[in-house]
């Protein structure tokens, strides 16, 4: 077989994503992360349920299904589950996950299907015109909440992880580089992985994560982390996350004489893990990358290695015990 | 263990007996009454059972409250319902008698465990004075025995405890029984031996005392009568007695073995449609894939997402779960995606009555989506009938690429009755709609015949496709909002639901003359046949009969066979679905008879609406 491109995995269709939406880059990451995967195409089922995101199954040339609002994870759970070989990914949104559909995304990590679920989270419910969701800040306007969002936000990534998923990981929709390793790790990744991307909502949260992506804001608000390395940050590097007696705090040092003492960052260390998935601006920057990453036996392999070789010959067998011969 | 030599007694012959047992609900009254139905069955009677027993798990022991029943009717091929009054109660406690003697018709026979009319259990029920010595039960005929103290006596030298020894007091009575109406013994020890392998010592402790019942029945004074019950006239081969929702778990596996796919079976406990989840979870292989969902919305949900995988799917449930599968059946549906779901009936509307019967989800399979949403509705009739329904559910579900409700009932997925099990060849093969060439596909180009779009499915080479939710363009299957394509859309989903027509056998008249049709649907099948046959049998009147199977598309050839006749009663249990929806269908003049009370419609219910009516 050729060198697959992320071109193979387009489909013919005209994209109607606003101009501007950072759905285009995350769409590109993806094609990028299948083509160096290398599988073919029709390995892949891609699930989505209903937002401006849940229209990527049209945009991608693999077998793809637009289901309805919130149920692209049990779909998905049915798909993999009875094909356990196929490639299955869910593409939603913030409301569509975390509102409407939050019980299947509870239950779906808790049973550790081996689903990725790519969670687009722009804050707010986009295609019917800017409702606050489940992931909008606290204080913030929508169209639904004009004095001021009361309802707290999820941080989805602390949520995944406080409920066993094994692949963690947040990211920004404009990263593309960074992000079609990512997406390419969760892909291969054996077991259920959450990915939270940050995307714009050009219509109605342009800026929502501008102080993640603006050149004079970017470095202090954000922290990427990466395994083996201490967590550091700030424009000139001179900033890092520690933590003791497990409460993490911030520490200001030299950049040439860095403190021997720095917090090392391990993706399968859960505890810690789960204290840099809690942190937050203003207080913190936004983690970002790889948070949790282990290997843990997937709800499909569990099934199908505790029904190896069970057969049954014919109907008779199946219902066993109890026939009897009419003469 | 030797059975002594038979002595001289009487024997009564019947078309068909009925048997209720009775007792506390943690007594083991349906295992009882199981292990009867077996031996019966193993005997070639046709037989139908129903199980009673109250919502609670366990109700305090002794009360009226807790009283559990399983009532059998069995002899020739007569049988057609578990029958409305019984001959022979076999009652375990005073409680058990004081909820049952309505059951019972002057001059039926009472047998009872005597040992449980305690001073105290007596108090329990609301009893004053002892019933089975005060003569209040003149009007039957009673025979006491002692079973506390009967096994007592067989079992005293085995070592086991006493609360051990009276747990098999049970099998006592069924040991009298069998010996009463001749039925094999060996079947019922043989189940003993497998059942409590573990524990060999109360295997043989339960199986000298049903011994020791027959023995006890075959030499004592008391019974001067044994029964012989007419044998069913059933067709040659090998059977299994099954409940309904057994039969539905049976019927989707002998389905996808024969269009050689896996099944998924996809659903979330409700009563009363548990138990074909339980059956199922028994059965799981790489080839039976079984799934507890969430919620009734994922489990829909995960069956569909099967089905685009290309399986056999389905997914059971009851009232409630349908109601909230409603915008999944939808999806199904324009996505054009086979799929059985069943559905067991209960008391509704909200939570309802979740133990008792009733035929009110009519409207909701027809009707209960948004948008115009066609699918394939049919009734099963009992519960040997689940089995051939689902099947044929399944068959149609795959030729047209439809959603295909099948509607149970409480009734029949928790009453039994002889299966006989299918040779394969037996079974109809399935036909899929035809896969053009790579190059010729698109997800809605459509089987000429059929109007059913091509199944193709991950990782079928050069078939990658996109379906959804929304709108599709004819044949292209674009996400489309053109006003035209729309219409045609909307009309090629009805017009395939209605080639399901040339799949449906010409409607069966049972029963004869012109005068009164009485239509019913799914359960009340053996209650309206039973009626039918005592007025073509007994007197002189002419009444006849039709079981509707198929509720959409209805039939073709109904209008015909309804224009014969010169008075229509539909009988359902229900305030009057059916008729309603013939009444729209263009049946003006049909009249409406229901019933609500969460009891399923007795012979002599339908019997009385008949008289009426003639």
């Amino acid at each position: 077989m050729n060198k697959l491109t992320a071109n193979d995995f387009s489909s013919n269709v005209t994209i109607k994503w606003c101009p501007g939406c950072g759905d285009y880059a995350i769409l590109n990451s993806i094609k990028r992360a299948m083509a160096e995967i290398g599988m073919e195409k029709e390995k892949y089922v891609v699930v989505s349920g209903i937002g401006c995101s849940s229209r990527f199954p049209y945009y991608v040339g693999t077998y793809g299904y637009h289901t309805i609002h919130g149920r692209a994870i049990p779909v998905a759970t049915g798909v993999k589950l009875s094909n356990p070989d196929l490639s299955v990914f869910v593409v939603t949104g913030d409301g569509d996950a975390m509102s409407i559909g939050g019980n299947h995304l509870i239950h779906a990590i808790r049973r550790n299907i081996g689903i990725k679920v790519f969670m687009f989270n722009n804050r707010i419910y986009a295609l019917t015109k800017g409702q606050a969701s489940p992931t909008t800040l606290f204080g913030s306007k929508t169209k639904t909440t004009p004095e001021g969002n009361i309802d707290n936000a999820f941080n989805p990534i602390n949520f995944a992880l406080s409920l066993g998923s094994p692949f963690v990981a947040r990211c920004l929709d404009i990263d593309l580089e960074i992000n079609t390793s990512i997406f390419k790790q969760a892909l291969i990744s054996s077991g259920f992985a959450f990915i939270e991307i940050l995307q714009k909502c050009v219509v109605f949260t342009d800026n929502e994560f501008e102080i993640f992506k603006s050149q004079n804001t970017k470095d202090d608000f954000i922290v990427n982390v990466e395994d083996g390395k201490p967590l550091i940050f700030g424009k000139n590097k001179n900033k890092a996350i520690v933590i003791k007696d497990y409460t993490p705090q911030i520490i200001e040092f030299d950049k040439n004489n860095p403190p021997s003492n720095l917090t090392i960052y391990d993706s399968s260390n859960y505890i810690l893990a789960s204290i840099i998935s809690s942190l937050l601006p203003p207080e913190f920057p936004l983690p970002l990358g790889i948070i949790y990453k282990v290997n843990k036996r997937s709800y499909e392999d569990m099934y199908y290695s505790s029904v190896k070789g069970k057969e049954y010959k014919n109907l008779e067998e199946v219902i066993g015990d109890g026939i009897y011969e009419i003469r | 263990m030797s059975f002594k030599k038979s002595k001289k007694i009487n024997i009564h012959s019947k078309n068909i007996t009925v048997v209720r047992f009775a007792g506390d609900s943690g007594d083991g009254i349906q295992l009882l009454g199981n292990q009867f139905a077996n031996a019966t069955a193993i005997s070639g009677n046709e037989i139908s059972t129903l199980p009673d027993y109250p919502a609670e798990i366990r109700a305090p022991q002794g009360s009226i409250g807790g009283v559990s029943g399983f009532q059998i009717a069995f002899g020739d091929e007569s049988v057609m319902n578990p029958g409305s009054k019984a001959d022979f109660l076999v009652v375990m406690n005073p409680a058990a008698l004081k909820v049952n003697l309505k059951y019972l018709d002057k001059g039926s026979i009472i047998i009872a465990n005597s040992g449980n009319f305690t001073p105290e259990n007596l108090k329990k029920a609301g009893y004053e004075t002892n019933p089975l010595e005060d003569g209040s039960l003149s009007n039957y005929r009673v025979i006491s025995i002692d079973a506390n103290h009967l096994v007592e006596e067989t079992l005293k030298e085995d070592g086991l405890s006493k609360s051990e020894i009276l747990k098999t007091k049970n099998f006592f009575m069924l040991g009298v029984l069998y010996w009463m109406f001749d039925l094999p013994i060996e079947v019922t020890a043989k189940w003993i031996s497998e059942k409590f392998k573990k524990n060999p010592k109360i295997a043989e402790a339960n199986k000298k005392v049903l011994y020791a019942g027959y023995n006890y029945a075959e030499n004592t004074e008391i019974f001067d009568a044994k029964y012989k019950i007419e044998k069913g006239n059933l067709k040659k081969g090998k059977y299994h007695n099954v409940t309904g929702n057994e039969a539905v778990v049976y019927a989707l596996i002998a389905a996808s073995r024969k269009m050689k796919r896996k099944i998924f079976y996809s659903s979330y406990p409700i009563t009363p449609a548990s138990e074909i989840l339980h059956t199922f979870a028994k059965l799981k292989s790489s080839d039976i894939v079984v799934f507890q969902a969430e919620d009734e919305i994922a489990a829909i949900c995960a069956s569909i997402g099967a089905s685009f995988a290309g399986n056999l799917a389905a997914t059971g449930t009851s009232g409630p779960g349908l109601s909230l599968k409603s915008e999944a059946i939808g999806l199904a549906v324009i996505s054009e995606l086979p799929l059985v779901i069943v559905d067991v009936q209960r008391g509704g509307p909200s939570t309802g009555l979740p133990t008792k019967t009733e035929q009110s989800d009519l409207f909701i399979s027809l009707f209960g989506r948004h948008g115009d949403c066609p699918l394939v509705v049919m009734a099963a009739y009992s519960p040997a009938d689940c089995f051939d329904t689902v099947y044929e559910a399944s068959r149609i579900a795959v030729k047209y690429m439809t959603p295909v409700i099948v509607l149970s009932s409480a009734y029949i997925a928790q009453g039994s009755e002889p299966l006989r099990i299918p040779d394969d060849e037996e079974l109809k093969p399935f036909e899929f709609p035809t896969i053009p060439p790579p190059d010729m596909f698109r997800p809605y180009i459509r089987d000429e015949k059929t109007l059913a779009r091509p199944w193709v499915y991950p990782p079928m080479i050069g078939y990658a496709h996109r379906i959804g939710g929304l709108e599709k363009s004819n044949i292209e299957g674009n996400v489309s909002y053109d006003p035209d394509n729309h219409q045609i859309m909307t009309n090629l989903r009805h017009e395939k639901i209605n080639k399901v027509l040339s799949e449906i056998p010409p409607t069966e008249i049972y029963g004869s003359g012109s005068e009164l049709l009485i239509v019913g649907w799914g359960s009340t099948y053996g209650a309206i046949r039973s009626a039918v046959n005592y007025f073509n049998y007994k007197s002189n009147k002419n009444v006849a009969c039709i079981n509707l199977k198929y509720l959409n598309p209805l039939p073709c050839d109904l209008n015909e066979k309804i224009s014969m006749f010169k008075k229509v009663v539909v009988v359902e249990e229900n305030k009057g679905q059916l008729a309603y929806v013939l009444k729209a269908n263009g049946f003006k003049n049909v009249l409406s008879e229901t019933k609500v009370t969460g009891q399923p419609y007795t012979t002599e219910e339908v019997i009385r609406i008949i008289e009426k009516n003639v």
